[in-house]
């Protein structure tokens, strides 16, 4: 059964894809260093320390999250794989956005032609609720729906 | 999102009087402020900005072509400022093969830095983690309101002297420069430096810095804790012994999590100040004893192909070393290796610092007596030289925590490495 969770848009966009669910911090730098070194399309999560999504492909995916951590080239990181076609489908974020994140959200938006929806503050039931391989889509208010 | 209050002279650039490249900039900085709820930008007052970028590799065309955008809409910085460590020294041990990766990966290197010194680098060697050494010159002071990124930088800029920087990202905080100001909000404000957590330390003795701050890191993930009960191990006063354990310990709180500030009970400026009204109501609690520290220690991971090769290169120095830690870790390594019987390290090892701290020590005896181990002194960014696919395949020791988390490096405490250098072995 679907079920609805409401957050807020930081990017508004509307965007359907397979969940991606880590319940750790998202090391950005650490998780799509290698997918970027690499060129690798489907960027596969090289964070050894997440075993949520080590090695499973972030391109494409609901990308679902508490926040993320790690060095301040992560608002850069996000920026280069939107930049390059290597981004999520959208990132979902049960807390609310961290200033890396936000920071490589609004930098794709406003300098690159890419739709990635983001959205925060869903909730720890968000994250608890969603599970890998689920489908989930985004609307534009910041409505996500989780089947 | 509230809409914030902008300057009329922030307004005309919003509006494009200078130029489209300008507006672009502006209008990223105020989407990034409303974000977070900043109702007005404030203005950058330390003398020198710090970049986290700092290396030209080659798939990072999306920010050269940035730079281009900016270089050609004249949006230069308004302050000069320090860049992270360079990522290629030719001094670090590497094979054939893996100099013609680095040659491959970092194609963009000179190309890069001729983007960085037409935006406003600060001088040709102001290359470092570290800049906040007094040696290299760029140290805000307490109440500075900076832009600037690098983890470790900001963490330490925060808490060590009294700065005010929020966690920003790599062009973000160039974008702060150019501007000249930036979105009141978080870590600039004084709620925003308000800790949500108290952390107490009740360990036997003085707790690894890198694992301590690994531990706490992972615990409060962005939030700001405020620990007690680290003095009794590390004294009072800020000395070069402190605020290199600081550096350490700030570095793995900002990696291993997402910590910009911590205050350290009747040390760090601000805590001194005001004790314990920085606790914020409703504050958790995290208490950290020797069974704790031992547990997430052994939660890292060990990512080898085989977990008992010896180990081939060894990085002290990431952040890069200050001068006292150069002295302390020659001092230490002499002594290590005579007890061992050994002249020199059974490792190669490199030991990385800001070329004006190197400057400093090569004036010292102990450079020599460093040299004579067979010790490399570089200017590196050691996580930089591991992203070489070849180099990271390699058994790589470091005793930093940072260097572990983004890299296959794994981690061992000081006196480990200690022994490991002087003994050889697994």
């Amino acid at each position: 059964m679907a079920k609805t969770f409401k957050g807020r848009p930081v990017v508004p966009g509307k965007a359907t894809a397979s969940a991606l669910v880590t319940h750790n911090g998202f090391n950005t730098l650490a998780s799509f260093q290698k997918a970027l070194m690499f060129k690798d399309k489907d960027a596969k999560c090289s964070d050894q320390n997440n075993p949520d999504i080590y090695e499973k492909p972030m391109h494409g995916a609901a990308l679902c999250l508490p926040q993320t951590i790690g060095s301040t080239t992560g608002g850069m990181v996000i920026y280069c794989a939107a930049a390059l076609g290597q981004q999520p489908a959208c990132m979902l974020f049960a807390r609310p956005i961290d200033s890396l994140a936000a920071a490589g959200a609004i930098l794709a938006d406003v300098w690159t032609d890419v739709s990635m929806p983001v959205v925060d503050g869903l909730g720890d039931e968000f994250l608890a609720y969603v599970k890998t391989g689920a489908k989930v889509e985004v609307k534009e208010d910041g409505t996500v729906i989780v089947e | 999102m509230a809409k914030m209050e902008l300057t009329p002279e922030q307004q005309a650039i919003l509006d494009g009087e200078k130029g489209e490249a300008m507006a672009k900039v502006m209008k990223t900085l105020v989407v990034y402020g409303e974000t977070f709820g900043a109702s007005k930008m404030v203005p950058v007052t330390s003398e020198y900005g710090h970049l986290v970028t700092s290396f030209g590799l080659s798939v990072m065309k999306p920010v050269y072509s940035l730079m281009d955008q900016l270089i050609s809409g004249g949006a230069l910085a308004g302050q000069k400022f320090s860049v992270d460590p360079r990522p290629l020294d030719k001094n670090v041990p590497s094979s054939l093969l893996q100099d013609l990766v680095f040659k491959f990966m970092y194609s963009k290197q000179s190309d890069y830095e001729e983007q960085l010194k037409t935006l406003g680098l600060l001088n040709p060697d102001a290359f470092t983690c570290t800049c906040y050494m007094d040696e290299v010159g760029n140290k805000p002071k307490k109440g500075d309101v900076l832009s600037w990124a690098e983890s470790s930088a900001v963490v330490y800029a925060n808490s060590v002297l009294g700065a005010r920087c929020n966690r920003n990202s790599g062009i973000l905080e160039l974008f702060g420069s150019i501007v000249g100001c930036v979105p009141y909000f978080g870590l600039l404000t004084d709620e925003g430096r308000k800790a949500t957590w108290v952390v107490e330390i009740k360990t036997s003795k003085k707790p690894e810095a890198q694992i301590l701050g690994s531990a706490i890191g992972m615990k409060v993930m962005e939030d700001v804790p405020y620990v007690k009960g680290l003095t009794k191990f590390i004294g009072t006063e800020l000395d070069a012994d402190a605020t290199a354990y600081l550096k350490d310990f700030g570095a793995a709180t900002a990696s291993n999590g997402a910590v910009g500030l911590y205050h350290i009970a009747g040390l760090t400026p601000e805590a001194v100040e005001l004790g314990e009204k920085l606790i914020a109501d409703g504050a958790k609690t995290y208490v950290i004893d020797d069974a704790e520290l031992e547990r997430v220690r052994a939660s890292y991971p060990c990512i080898w192909k085989d977990a008992d090769a010896k180990p081939k290169l060894c990085f002290v120095g990431c952040p890069h070393l200050s001068i006292k830690q150069l002295h302390d870790w020659t001092n230490a390594l002499s002594g290590a290796l005579e007890k061992a019987g050994r002249k020199k390290v059974a490792i190669p090892t490199v030991f990385t610092s800001a070329l004006a701290v190197q400057a400093e020590f090569k004036k010292t005896p102990d450079y020599q007596k460093l040299l004579d181990m067979g010790v490399t002194l570089s200017y590196i960014c050691p996580l930089m030289y591991m992203n070489n696919p070849l180099c990271g395949k390699q058994p790589v020791i470091t005793n930093s925590n940072k260097l572990r988390t983004y890299t296959s490096a794994r981690y061992h405490t000081d006196a480990e490495i200690l022994d490991l250098l002087s003994k050889g072995g697994n």
